[in-house]
């Protein structure tokens, strides 16, 4: 045979049991990596040769987890010329499984662990699944997230056991992850025992009792005239219902570009009208097309690889012991202090919350009372765990309260005056070795450190709102912050649970920098007489989580005025010409009108009693008065690129001039701190794997800078790509390929 | 133009409203055409059946009563001759007049001579949607094309041109008090054929769906029909993707100003002069031009403008020239729209009210129009009219008639 690795341990027993044991010998967990599909191969085979000396089959992993699923190496890395092969080998993964459950002995799985993507399309091949009790078996399909569809029979086979709605809405378009108990409600897996020494004993059991039976044992699909529960679409009630399936997911993904739930839909949906090994050749050719597309390539790369990076150690020793903070002292109970409380007490750490009157910080702690509150109403927390959280927190109007505190968040208003006062105030209750940490969105760290004694161990730990709900935090080092300083950081980050990203000091950072571009970006589309609406269907089209105007409205326009101005002159401070965007004038002329935005009951929308109405009418008369734009000739691919270009270019500057230094980071951030869309992979990735929607020769860096230059001649120097970028694309560089993350 | 397209008759089924309680619910929709086929021998006496060379009609639910040719099938079960073809074609809405007009095509080529043409939808018996169709029961093609159901067009209609629920309203009141008026004065009697059973006795002899009296006022306290579709069924996300300057969908149409579900079939004869004269014939028009065209899919239906323009550049006239104008009543707001596009004057559009009076049985009802738009010009001793509905996919389509 060639030279493939065996993953699969046959063993036989007296019983004429066969055991498949699952073990990639080269590999922590087993995935349909090659060496799995001729192992499989083999395995099938030769049961069907000694069948007849066969009483059953038990598929079982010597893993920590059951199964991981697809080898997301194998799929990142496949290319559109390699798809004959490709489909090819899925073919036979699946024509396998179908061997398997076509064996007409019994067969089933022992499920030890997470049983995910392809984990789960193998036990589903089987005839009984047993799982065992235990919080780290978890049984989905999250090939969604990560732009993918379950191509190994997944979508095909819980079509067939669940029915189209509920394998659509309850596994496969939102790659639900479902515990045992979930998983045997639903009909998912048959059994669960207590230990997992119960799961070969209950599978033999269970093979037994088909034996006894003296039938063959089939799939309940290999059966004639089964019927799919809830039909086929020739069913009046599915058919009356059906066509809003379609405009029900283009409503949730508003239209952006996110092809797998729309081949997952389709490949359910047409799977059903045919004969099974029909519906899997269907399945087979929508996953050969989301594999082999860019969205899966940028999704994969940002939600496994990125994330694993930036979650990783970063360079810390991994056999160092770890920063457990035990108390912490939050300054400011305002919207960010109240909800990095919140965060800090649900992870057992036990928080200050001062603020400068008590009623204030009480009031921030009502936001704690609020979440968890809501969290017990509807079952999410129990009563106790809740009142447990809610006493580790402490209001105050004192610092004294903050002694012994090992780690200080400061979350004050962004005065240079607020800042020194109450880190003044802090420094000398704290413990010695406390981290101190500013929750700043604006201010360089360099100078906020100066507050303090200790510069070495002051830091930004700028979180994003809503902080219980954002999964980001980016951390700032200063120039004088200490590896230690960001250790310890980043460890915190751990405790709390929020993906780090480390970037350097400068005004903004990398996320409030990048950010801004994609609003200014935005608004300047009014001057040019873009009707409101359009704006933000744009943003919300190109995939961004909010509407730009909308979002605009809630970051508030004097903040983003007063830090413009403070940026400027910053820049003329230090003799540098500043250049003007588009947006300023309308930024100013709204200020000018007090429309500031949501906090101000007015901004590019009307409100009513805090609640976002429609948008002000006199837009386009106040910005735009005589440029009567024909909305046809509108093109909305112009506008969606303008705003991602603007964050990618500047993303690439703030990489440039050093502010962030991996592209891990970079993705990471753009995406769960700013919403940049997530089929991008975030900003970088986007120039790595660009293909224009109006050219699709035009791919890659390169196809990114001429599309940039395009950019550029029709809307400003702005998009004119940095040179680095020019660079980087003749060469054909990959941002993928370079930079590290930043360690400590 | 080789040979000319004559009309030498039109006649139709009274509407019988499209429910369980409606009249012709007891009526097969292969027996509404064997009826109408009947009464067109019994008025032409003279007419030889042997003559006739094909049945083209228009059906949008070619399924189950309806399936498997019903237009082959009512002629052999109304006893014509075995060499009498029949046809059934289906442009959804249009589907009845593209059978006139593809019957008057067939005529001009000279490759027939006499052909009857209508179309026949028994909504009742056979739902709307009861074909299925890639277009809105395919995840994929309904996801890439955009589909949304036509209620939701015509609210986007109504709200990109501003028409205000008082507006869709008063129109539809206008439908009604025309409509019961035009019945009232007798003005169908020459074409509505009533519908007997198996014992010669009457099932329906007038259109039962108009209700007179129906005041604008009164229309403005039904609730909106598409509202709940546009929200929770996704479909006003949809189109507002499309549409992407609109900032919520206006939803005006209900019940009362949108077309009537109802059943009913048309049946008209159409020929060479040369046949007329053969089967001893009077002509009451000439189809002077036809067309069909197409507008912007996701709004629908705005189709039977670009279609009128194009028959009337044909037809070397504008829309001064006409006299009439019929425009299916499908939904208000297209009714509007059009009369905006066309610049006419309302006054000559649907004097005798329309579907959303009397229905839209879907593939009848182009059949129905243009006798309604024959017998009208005859009445009043117009010259030039012109017939047209907006169709699903964005087309339209159009036929210019002249009277004689």
């Amino acid at each position: 045979m060639s030279d493939f690795t065996n993953t699969i341990q046959w063993e036989k027993g007296d019983d004429n049991i066969v055991i498949l044991t699952l073990d990639d010998p080269n590999q922590g967990a087993n995935t349909m990596n090659a060496d799995y599909g001729h192992s499989m191969h083999a395995a099938v085979e030769k049961l069907q040769a000694e069948k007849d000396d066969i009483a059953g089959v038990i598929i079982r992993s010597a893993k920590k987890t059951f199964f991981a699923g697809g080898d997301l190496n194998d799929l990142k890395s496949v290319t559109v010329d390699q798809i004959e092969e490709f489909a090819q080998g899925l073919n036979q993964i699946n024509a396998d499984l179908r061997g398997l459950e076509t064996l007409g002995k019994p067969v089933v799985a022992c499920i030890n662990g997470a049983a995910l993507g392809g984990g789960l399309e193998i036990t589903l091949a089987t005839h009984y699944r047993v799982a065992v009790d235990s919080p780290s078996v978890k049984l989905g399909f999250p090939e969604v997230k990560l732009g993918l569809l379950p191509g190994g029979g997944g979508v095909t086979r819980s079509v067939r056991m669940f029915g189209i709605v509920q394998a659509l809405m309850g596994l496969l378009v939102q790659g639900q992850e479902l515990r045992p108990d979930k998983a045997l409600e639903m009909g998912l897996i048959n059994e669960v025992v207590p230990t997992i020494d119960d799961l070969v004993p209950a599978a033999k059991k269970w093979i037994e009792a088909q034996a006894a039976t003296g039938e063959p044992t089939v799939q309940p699909w290999d059966v004639k005239g089964y019927k799919i529960p809830g039909g086929t679409p020739s069913n009046p009630k599915l058919a009356m219902n059906l066509p809003a399936f379609p405009s029900n997911l283009r409503k949730q993904i508003k239209g952006a570009n996110y092809p797998a739930p729309h081949h997952i839909m389709a490949a359910a949906v047409e799977g059903a009208q045919v004969d099974f090994d029909s519906a899997r050749q269907i399945e087979g050719r929508y996953f050969v097309d989301l594999a082999t597309s860019p969205v899966a390539k940028n999704m994969i790369e940002a939600f496994f690889f990125n994330l694993q990076e930036v979650n990783g150690l970063r360079g810390r020793d991994k056999d160092a012991e770890t920063y457990t903070a035990k108390k912490v002292a939050v300054l400011g109970a305002g919207m960010m202090g109240a909800g990095i409380a919140y965060q800090c007490a649900k992870n057992g750490i036990e928080v200050v919350l001062k603020d400068v009157s008590i009623e204030a910080a009480e009031r921030g702690k009502g936001y704690s009372q609020g979440l968890v509150d809501k969290a017990v109403s509807r079952g999410k927390m129990t009563q106790e765990k809740a009142d447990e959280l809610l006493a580790r927190i402490t209001p105050t109007d004192s610092a004294d309260a903050a002694a012994g505190a090992d780690l200080v968040i400061e979350a004050v208003f962004e005065a240079p005056e607020v800042k020194k006062a109450a880190w003044e105030e802090i420094e000398p209750v704290v413990t010695p070795d406390a981290l101190l940490g500013s929750n700043t969105s604006t201010m360089p760290i360099t100078g906020l450190a100066e507050n303090v004694q200790r510069s070495e161990d002051f830091i930004g730990l700028h979180f994003f709102s809503p902080v219980d709900k954002m999964p980001l935090l980016e951390i700032i080092k200063g120039e004088r912050t200490s590896d230690d300083a960001l250790s310890k950081a980043l460890d915190l980050a751990k405790q709390i649970k929020k993906t780090p990203i480390v970037v350097n000091d400068s005004r903004g950072f990398f996320t409030s920098r990048v950010i801004g571009t994609f609003i200014n970006e935005a608004i300047a589309m009014l001057l040019e007489g873009i009707p409101a609406q359009t704006i933000e269907q744009a943003s919300s089209q190109a995939g961004y989580p909010a509407p730009a105007l909308q979002l605009s409205d809630e970051l508030n326009l004097e903040l983003m005025g007063k830090i413009r101005n403070a940026t400027k002159a910053a820049f003329e401070a230090e003799g540098q010409t500043w250049v003007g965007h588009p947006a300023e004038q309308v930024i100013d002329k709204m200020l000018e009108l007090e429309r500031s935005g949501k906090l101000k009951g007015a901004g590019f929308y009307d409100y009513e009693d805090g609640k976002r109405t429609h948008l002000w009418a006199g837009l386009h008369d106040t910005f735009a008065a005589g440029k009567d734009v024909d909305p046809f000739a509108i093109n909305l691919e112009d506008l969606k690129e303008r705003m991602m270009f603007a964050e990618a270019i500047e993303s690439v500057k703030c990489r440039d001039e050093g502010v962030i230094e991996s592209t891990a980071d970079a993705n990471i951030g753009s995406i769960f701190g700013i919403g940049f869309p997530a089929w991008t992979g975030g900003v970088l990735q986007y120039i790595d794997n660009y293909v224009d929607p109006q050219n699709a020769d035009r791919r890659g860096a390169s196809g990114f800078v001429e599309r940039a230059n395009e950019l550029a001649a029709k809307y400003g120097e702005r998009f004119t790509p940095p040179a680095s970028l020019v660079e980087q694309a003749e060469r054909g560089g990959l941002y993928s390929e370079s930079g590290t993350p930043a360690t400590a | 133009m080789a040979t000319e397209a004559l009309l030498y008759d039109a006649i139709r089924t009274p509407r019988g409203k499209g429910k369980s309680n409606g009249s012709l619910h007891t009526t097969k929709p292969v027996d509404l055409v064997v009826g109408l086929m009947h009464e067109t021998l019994v008025r032409n006496e003279s007419l030889d059946p042997n003559g006739v060379d094909d049945v083209v009609l228009g059906c949008v639910s070619a399924v189950g009563d309806q399936g498997a040719d019903i237009a082959k099938t009512a002629a052999i079960k109304a006893g014509l001759p075995d060499t009498v073809a029949g046809v059934v074609l289906n442009r959804f809405c249009a589907s009845g007049l593209e059978a006139v007009n593809i019957a008057a095509q067939k005529v001009a080529s000279g490759w027939e001579d006499l052909v009857f043409a209508g179309g026949v939808e028994s909504m009742s018996r056979v739902p709307m949607g009861s074909d299925g169709g890639a277009w809105a029961m395919d995840p994929e093609t309904n996801y890439d094309t955009y589909f949304v159901p036509q209620g939701v067009s015509a609210d986007l209609i109504a709200t990109i041109e501003g028409f205000s629920r008082d507006d869709v309203d008063a129109y539809a009141a206008r439908s009604q008090e025309r409509a019961s008026t035009a019945q009232a004065e007798g003005r169908f009697a020459r074409s509505v054929v009533p519908v007997k059973d198996i014992n010669d006795q009457v099932v329906l002899d007038n259109d039962e769906f108009i209700r007179a009296g129906t005041t604008a006022e009164g229309l403005g306290k039904l609730n909106p029909s598409f509202a709940a579709m546009g929200d929770m069924g996704g479909f006003d996300a949809v189109a507002l993707q499309k549409y992407h300057w609109v900032e919520e969908i206006n939803h005006v149409h209900t019940p009362g100003n949108s077309s009537g579900i109802v059943d009913g079939a048309s049946l008209l004869v159409l020929g060479s002069e040369e046949a007329g004269t053969r089967h001893g014939l009077t002509a009451r028009a000439r189809i002077v031009a036809t067309a069909v065209s197409g507008a912007e899919p996701t709004i629908m239906l705005t189709g039977p403008a670009p279609a009128a323009k194009k028959a009337l550049a044909k037809a070397g006239l504008t829309a001064d020239d006409l006299d009439l104008v019929e425009i299916n009543e499908a939904f208000a707001a297209v009714v509007l729209r059009f009369v905006k596009d066309m610049g006419l004057d309302m006054e000559k559009v649907n004097v005798n009210g329309g579907a959303i009076a009397m229905g839209h049985p879907l593939g009848a009802t182009g059949g129905m129009i243009l006798g309604t738009l024959v017998d009208e010009l005859h009445r009043t001793g117009g010259k030039y009219g012109l017939a047209t509905l907006c169709v699903g996919g964005g087309m339209g389509i159009a036929t210019i008639v002249e009277a004689i």
